[in-house]
């Protein structure tokens, strides 16, 4: 198929067909990193600007060996060391990035829909690594390509979802992407955290955790933030971790095949216990594996 | 000088509805002659009494309608202090533009409008642009603080003429009480911005599925409501005159409707954003449809239309906010709360009659005459008084284009509209302030 699009900024705006188009390519590009000289020349000259607002290790790494891998020279601005501290805008900033003829300017930013100002302004294609509380596609194209590396479909499958809902890029873009792609998802987490009107998306919210668990043939968990609680969003971890949490008791009635994932970091013994988290069930690091892979195959995508 | 307003509609809601001529001496209105009522049944002899004037001007309003001038309670000058984003004199012309031969100039300038010297201030830069009438609106708390009280005698006499805190909610309720209650010994209304902070804070738009899709923190309609019904029980307990600013809930409506059902002073306006756009147009990231409060659902907006109509909501005010575009072109989260509304509000209040919500006579009374008995001023097309008087093309077809404002402030949502029906001619105190009349 041919690829129009010239940035990547949520899943809403991707077709199926498109998000198959980039899943078929990640696979491809996966032997690459398993090669001793892990290396092509494919984005020889291209030039990936990493642009991150707000702090990361797992997804900017993951851009920066996804740059390295297919050749391309990849630089990398922090919030604190870019002129936002000086008191730049970021449309001024992104234009000064944009004088200097970049290919891929990939920006996380912690205000919704700040990658979809710059991509509005600048002709230069943009990813999205993560916009406030509202999308991560990166993320929730990496669960898509492990869940059907693992399950090798994903249609009918039910995906539960669990944790802090309504502050989850990760959970927003995974309600998109899963049923776009005609999976079932039920969300569970405390009543505080599930936002109005979610099942818009398609999805439906269960009662309990129990519930969400119950038959799920994939369960992703998310990260509880401890600041939450001065919110009164939740009363402690230790009510969150027995009420809410992953626990080998809990899944037990889960599907007997179930995959067990997280977008990291996790928080062990509150949201997700040792036991599962390093368990047989667990493919939170294939999770880690496949997001150079479809990092990959976007860079690819959008400049080659 | 002598001018004559010749042939038009005047509706001057209650009063008159019908051709009528209107002549204008030394800034006064001298005459009002009946020539057919709006049936077109002419009447007779009236002509006769015209023959005694000779006029220097003649104004052909034929095809208008002329209505007592109109006059904006909630309007942001932002002079003294960020003079970047509006002046009194631009927010003076785009009044003028818009129709409005009044506004209030809200207190949340640099420095507040907390003391006679501001007040004074405000009112000189006024009278040296002429123009428009400018009325100042004072703060119930000094610096808008919601610690202690203003002086509202000294105010009131330096030219104040209601007093709010408005863009902060006065969240001490012993505060607000005392305001009120020391209020209402001068006379001045309390305008209250009605918000629970605590339930606002961090938010950015309406709660509901549009937040939930854009992941923008939401506000819920309570963070209104809940403030609404307080300060309607505290006009109860202080038998003030209250007046509830911007109303964009449903639940505030059914609290204010109840309030005026048990016959309290409460009266209450809303903007042109609340009865036209819902939390949609926030769609995109679009700053220009960030305001506080937050646009609001269908269900909202249609429950302001009804206010409108049955009487709860007494007045359309624009909340006229203007903002630099380094201010708006930004992050969503991080943009400046409020649009200009000075310019096209009478468009859209006519779109209301052309949707059938409200008659004329009732969108003339909630711009004018309403605003008008609240504020304690008069406007009327009778002999006898000023001749501030508004004059409205119901056939003016045209485009909106922000670039054309005569507001420094260009972040309006309806960039684009095609709208029918403006406001052509404005006059204050007898001079013409702004002539946007066609003449062929």
């Amino acid at each position: 198929m041919q690829f129009e699009r010239k940035d990547i900024l949520d899943m809403e705006s991707l077709s199926a067909e498109e998000i198959i188009f980039i899943l078929d390519t990640a696979d491809q590009l996966k032997e690459i990193s398993r090669r001793p000289v892990k290396k092509v020349p494919t984005l020889r000259g291209k030039t990936v600007v990493l642009f991150f607002y707000e702090p990361s290790t797992r997804t900017r790494s993951s851009f920066e060996i996804a740059s390295k891998r297919l050749s391309a020279d990849s630089i990398s601005i922090s919030s604190s060391s870019s002129s936002m501290v000086k008191g730049e805008t970021l449309i001024d900033t992104a234009r000064n990035l944009e004088a200097m003829n970049p290919d891929v300017i990939v920006i996380r930013h912690p205000s919704a829909g700040a990658p979809h100002m710059i991509a509005r302004l600048l002709k230069t294609s943009v990813i999205n690594a993560g916009d406030g509380m509202h999308a991560h596609p990166t993320q929730a194209l990496l669960d898509l390509m492990t869940v059907r590396e693992k399950k090798g479909y994903i249609k009918g499958l039910r995906i539960a979802i669990i944790g802090d809902i309504s502050h989850s890029r990760v959970a927003r873009s995974d309600c998109i992407g899963f049923t776009k792609m005609g999976a079932d998802v039920v969300l569970a987490g405390p009543p505080t955290m599930i936002p109005k009107g979610i099942e818009s998306l398609g999805v439906t919210v269960a009662c309990n955790s129990d519930e969400a668990v119950k038959d799920a043939d994939v369960i992703i968990m998310l990260r509880i933030q401890k600041e939450r609680q001065k919110s009164f969003l939740y009363p402690s971890d230790r009510e969150y971790s027995r009420i809410f949490g992953l626990n080998a008791e809990r899944l037990k009635k889960a599907s007997k095949d179930v995959l067990i994932m997280h977008p990291g970091p996790i928080n062990r013994g509150v949201e997700i216990s040792s036991e599962v988290a390093d368990g047989p069930y667990s493919i939170i690091l294939d999770q880690v594996t496949n997001g150079v892979s479809v990092r990959m195959a976007l860079l690819f995508i959008l400049s080659a | 000088m002598l001018t004559l307003i010749k042939g038009g509609r005047v509706l001057d809601p209650g009063k008159i509805d019908g051709i009528t001529d209107i002549l204008v001496k030394d800034g006064i209105i001298i005459e009002v002659i009946a020539k057919a009522s709006p049936s077109g049944k002419s009447k007779k002899n009236n002509s006769e009494s015209l023959k005694k004037y000779k006029a220097d001007t003649v104004i052909d309003a034929s095809g208008k309608i002329v209505v007592p001038g109109l006059i904006d309670m909630h309007v942001h000058l932002r002079e003294p202090g960020q003079e970047y984003k509006e002046t009194i004199e631009t927010g003076i012309l785009a009044a003028a533009a818009g129709g409005f031969t009044g506004i209030c100039a809200m207190p949340n300038t640099i420095p507040v409008n907390d003391n006679r010297q501001v007040t004074e201030y405000i009112l000189n830069r006024a009278k040296e642009v002429g123009k428009v009438n400018v009325y100042p609106v004072a703060a119930i708390s000094t610096g808008l603080k919601g610690e202690g009280l203003c002086e509202y005698g000294d105010l009131k006499e330096a030219g104040a003429i209601a007093l709010s805190d408005d863009g902060k909610p006065v969240s001490n309720s012993r505060l607000m009480r005392r305001a009120m209650e020391y209020a209402k010994g001068f006379g001045l209304p309390v305008i209250s911005h009605c918000e629970v902070s605590e339930l606002s804070a961090g938010g950015v738009m309406n709660e509901g599925i549009v937040a939930t899709r854009m992941g923008l923190a939401g506000i819920p309609n309570e963070a209104e409501s809940i403030m609404v019904a307080r300060d309607i029980a505290l006009c109860e307990l202080t038998g003030a005159h209250l007046h509830i600013a911007h109303v964009s809930t449903s639940q505030s409506v059914n609290a204010i409707r109840e309030a005026k059902r048990k016959g309290l002073p409460v009266t209450a306006e809303t903007a042109p954003h609340y009865f036209t756009l819902t939390d949609e147009a926030v769609s995109g990231y679009n700053t220009n449809a960030k305001m506080s409060p937050p646009l609001r659902s269908a269900f909202d907006r249609d429950a302001v239309r009804e206010g409108l109509a049955d009487g709860t909501i007494d007045v359309i005010a624009t909340d006229h906010a203007p903002h630099s575009s380094f201010e708006k072109d930004v992050e969503f989260d991080i943009a400046a709360n409020g649009i200009v509304g000075l310019e096209t509000s009478v468009s859209l209040g006519l779109r209301l009659v052309e949707d059938g919500i409200i008659t004329l006579p009732v969108l003339i009374e909630k711009m004018s005459c309403n605003p008008a008995r609240i504020l304690g001023l008069e406007r009327s097309i009778k002999k006898g008084v000023a001749a501030d008087i508004t004059i409205i093309d119901p056939a003016f077809v045209y485009t909106i284009d922000s670039s054309s404002f005569y507001s420094l402030g260009r972040n309006t949502p309806f960039e684009g509209w095609e709208m029918k029906g403006k406001a052509v001619l404005t006059m204050v105190g007898g001079k013409v302030v702004f002539d946007n009349i066609i003449r062929l």
